[in-house]
């Protein structure tokens, strides 16, 4: 049991002092995010399908961080293609006014 | 060599359904006369653009899908390019990419039977098996749930 509290730590903590800061830290339970593609089996992330690419482009317009999302390396990289493709066809706004 | 192509372009809200169509058999001749395929036609009907082009907020849009090889795109791109009623087109070669998605798809089909039968279950998962919004065998998010017992 002793290996997940690293999950908490986020390489902050280091060595003796870890055991009373995750202690503190503990009530800011955060959920782990996970890809949304991975979890769903998208296998395909078309241009095309512009409701699945939406939530990931925010009111700015402009693509939605990993560290936000919780997309994983390789999903994110598809879904950045998609939306650039989507965006050449006007599917997308590249920018809002 | 022949390769699958996504076209997908976008006709001027000011053109006529015929004229949508002309645009159409404009592409399906060039694609005969250079030895392709035209696979599917998919017309998405009229939209609007996210953002404006030209001063164009609308606009109609059509799917072909081709086989053939690049020279053929290649004109078909320069077609396009010059034509006054289309408004955005774009090219995609879609065949690889399609071919992978395939391959981790049957790749995971394929774990999931195997696990399944290991666990001495039938190799698809039967209806009305385990509770709704159950998460799945690979999801691993239980370490979460470990994270408040301890506490």
């Amino acid at each position: 049991m002793n290996g997940r509290k690293s999950f908490g730590g986020r390489g902050k903590t280091s060595g003796s002092s870890q055991q009373g800061k995750d202690a503190q830290r503990r009530p800011m339970f955060r959920r782990r995010k996970v890809c949304k593609f991975c979890s769903d089996k998208i296998d395909d992330i078309n241009y095309k399908d512009v409701k699945l690419l939406m939530p990931f482009v925010p009111e700015r317009a402009k693509v939605l961080p990993r560290r936000i999302s919780g997309t994983c390396a390789l999903h994110q990289r598809k879904l950045r293609t998609a939306i650039m493709r989507a965006r050449q066809l006007a599917l997308i706004p590249y920018t809002t006014e | 060599m022949s390769r699958k192509y996504e076209l997908v372009y976008v006709v001027s809200p000011d053109a006529t359904d015929e004229q949508v169509a002309e645009v159409h058999t404009q592409v399906d001749a060039i694609v005969q006369r250079m030895h392709g395929q035209l696979e599917k036609t998919d017309n998405w009907g009229r939209r609007r653009l996210a953002y404006e082009i030209g001063r164009h907020k609308e606009g109609t849009y059509v799917l072909e899908v081709i086989n053939g090889d690049g020279e053929l795109m290649k004109e078909i791109d320069r077609r396009l390019k010059v034509s006054d009623l289309i408004i955005r087109h774009l090219v995609v070669r879609v065949d690889e990419e399609q071919a992978v998605v395939e391959r981790t798809r049957n790749l995971r089909t394929d774990t999931t039977r195997r696990r399944r039968v290991a666990r001495g279950l039938p190799p698809d998962r039967q209806p009305g098996e385990g509770q709704r919004g159950e998460p799945d065998d690979d999801r691993d998010d239980r370490f979460d749930m470990g994270g408040e017992e301890m506490r």
